[in-house]
């Protein structure tokens, strides 16, 4: 059964289909995996095999009249940051401890719609504030990929816990959220595929807010085709959310695999950035090759203010989450702390519900909305976001697509950037232009740099245009021909 | 722009956030790294640019004014710290 596991969601499916296997089979095997990997990689936050086996069992009653949606079957593991029905949901922190919602976020809801099995929470940093996974209340992840001398190393961040999932074989798919990189990064440091789509093209209902503006749900999955497959399951309008899109969905699975000839890919001149480790530059390079030889003119752009997205970025997100965690006062849900006088519940509560990465976050962006600070702070970042969108207007009238590196080094080792907030946020700065402008991009696993560990690029182009992101994270997978995986130790 | 001590014990009295006061000097120059590395901001022409508040360019929708959900009383409190007779026990706001 093991071996069923190391599928791709595509070739399981079809097995399902076939009644080679039954989910409910399958499921207990994906439950027992999970249980066995978490003492090593404490990737999960909560089970509820109950809950498991019962989809399972429905999805293959469905599937033996033949009746099985696109991925009936198939257990996925979700984020802790969606609701899901009657399950923990606590999105990492102390502030939710025990919280679990009588509704179901509409991302989980369309997924057990296309007949996905509910398989687990995954762990993620707090609040998804962070790129590493150690801000987790529940502590750090462990990657599946180990350094060249057993090292533990993150799995990325913020969804690490999904990522640590989808690469080691737990389960057929994953959900993230991305608001600066939290999706493409981890998925780029595990050597899988992680998509962020359109900002508006999933809906943001009933995942917990970070900074509303920017936070993109997509999925994680071991192939294009899968990620394909993952979300168009979880696209489509939302009337809960009023910044969904009401746009069709195109045919992304029909995407994969089309002729990318023809197609300018545009590389951004301001990406090659200073000490860019060069593995990351060779990786590059020859993602270059490879579009060229699939028949894709390869064309120079500059996209000017990259290197002022990062801190633009850490105003909007501070502010926006600054204002969107004021609901955790201890009142309605969550964890309350005595105090002298209802202020002092709030700021003990405060206090001690969120940790000291999202308590910095909160005072920065109070402080950048305060009184005085607003016009010279958060007004000039929302203005420098214009010229982010910009940059990529003007690009995306002379390309196709654009071909960066995904993140600006391979997976670090755990607790070697938690003392310096600005090095971690630099994790981000391939990534994070992508989520001011809106724009959809993905991460496709490309190569191995000299320690073994996996790198990967990113695809990026034009809002809406997801089809054209996914023919060409297609070509890029076919000519990388990516097999590496993480040794089991755990 | 820089902040002192005074400047995020008040930061702290808006978020709500009880900050204790051994905290502060630390804080003062966490916040200060992140605040000095965002000045570079500055060096950036926004002349006549408008603010983005959201990569959506249709405007917010509309919808009926009317009842859509409710009753739902026993989850609505399901997770609240504290509850009684279907209301929300919280501590006393009204002198």
């Amino acid at each position: 059964m093991s071996e069923l596991l190391k599928l791709s969601l595509d070739e399981i499916t079809t097995r399902l289909s076939h009644r080679d296997v039954s989910s409910v089979e399958l499921s207990k095997a994906a439950l027992e995996a999970c249980q066995d990997a978490q003492p090593a990689l404490n990737a999960f936050t909560a089970f509820d095999a109950d809950k498991t086996l019962a989809m399972a069992a429905a999805s293959d009653e469905k599937l033996a009249k033949g009746e099985g949606s696109l991925i009936e079957g198939a257990p996925i593991a979700i984020k802790d940051l969606f609701a899901v029905n009657g399950v923990s949901t606590t999105a990492c922190s102390h502030i939710l401890d025990g919280f679990k919602p009588t509704y179901e976020s509409t991302i989980t809801s369309k997924l057990w719609d296309a007949g996905g099995v509910f398989l687990c929470k995954t762990s993620m940093d707090e609040f998804a504030m962070g790129s590493s996974n150690e801000t987790a209340f529940t502590g750090p992840v462990s990657s599946p990929w180990q350094g060249e001398n057993g090292e533990k190393l993150t799995p990325g961040g913020s969804s690490g816990g999904s990522a640590a999932a989808v690469a080691a074989d737990l389960c057929f798919g994953a959900t993230g959220t991305d608001t600066g990189g939290s999706i493409r990064q981890p998925a780029a440091f595990t050597g899988i595929v992680g998509v962020k789509p359109t900002y508006g093209r999933t809906s943001r209902w009933g995942a917990v807010a970070f900074a509303s503006s920017l936070d993109h749900p997509g999925p994680f999955a071991k192939t294009v085709k899968d990620s394909a497959i993952l979300l168009q399951a979880m696209s489509g309008h939302d009337a809960k959310d009023s910044t969904s899109l009401p746009n069709d969905v195109p045919d992304f699975i029909a995407a994969c695999g089309q002729s990318v000839k023809g197609l300018k890919i545009g590389v951004p001149k301001e990406y090659r950035i200073d000490g860019m480790p060069d593995d990351i530059a060779k990786v590059w390079d020859q993602g270059v090759e490879w579009l060229k030889a699939a028949g894709c003119e390869i064309v120079e752009i500059s996209l000017p203010h990259t290197k002022y997205a990062l801190p633009a970025y850490y105003i909007v997100a501070p502010a926006e989450a600054s204002s969107n965690l004021a609901r955790y006062d201890g009142m309605r849900y969550g964890l309350r702390e005595e105090g002298d006088d209802l202020t002092g519940v709030y700021e003990n509560t405060r206090a001690s519900g969120f940790g000291e990465e999202v308590q910095r976050r909160i005072m920065i962006g109070t402080y950048v909305l305060s009184a005085g600070y607003y016009d010279a702070y958060y007004l000039r970042a929302q203005k420098v976001r214009t010229r982010i969108l910009q940059d990529f207007d003007t690009a995306f009238q002379k390309v196709d697509a654009i071909l960066t590196p995904s993140a600006p080094s391979a997976a670090f080792p755990l607790g070697s950037k938690s003392d310096d907030p600005i090095a971690m946020y630099l994790n981000d700065v391939f990534t994070v232009t992508a989520n001011l402008a809106g724009v959809p991009a993905m991460s496709v696993p490309a190569g191995v740099d000299a320690a073994g560990l996996p790198l990967g690029l990113q695809i990026i182009t034009r809002a809406l245009d997801e089809e054209t992101m996914f023919k060409v994270g297609a070509a890029v997978e076919d000519a990388a021909a990516f097999t590496a995986k993480p040794g089991k130790w755990w | 722009m820089s902040v002192t001590a005074d400047d995020v014990r008040r930061i702290a009295r808006l978020a709500r956030i009880a900050e204790p006061e051994d905290r502060l000097d630390a804080l003062v120059g966490e916040l200060n790294g992140i605040l000095d590395w965002i000045e570079q901001l500055n060096e950036v022409d926004v002349e006549g640019v408008e603010a983005m508040t959201t990569p959506v360019k249709f405007p917010l929708p509309q919808r009926t004014d009317a009842v859509s959900d409710g009753d739902v009383r026993e989850n609505v409190l399901a997770n609240a710290p504290k509850s009684d007779e279907g209301f929300f026990v919280v501590p006393k706001s009204v002198e």
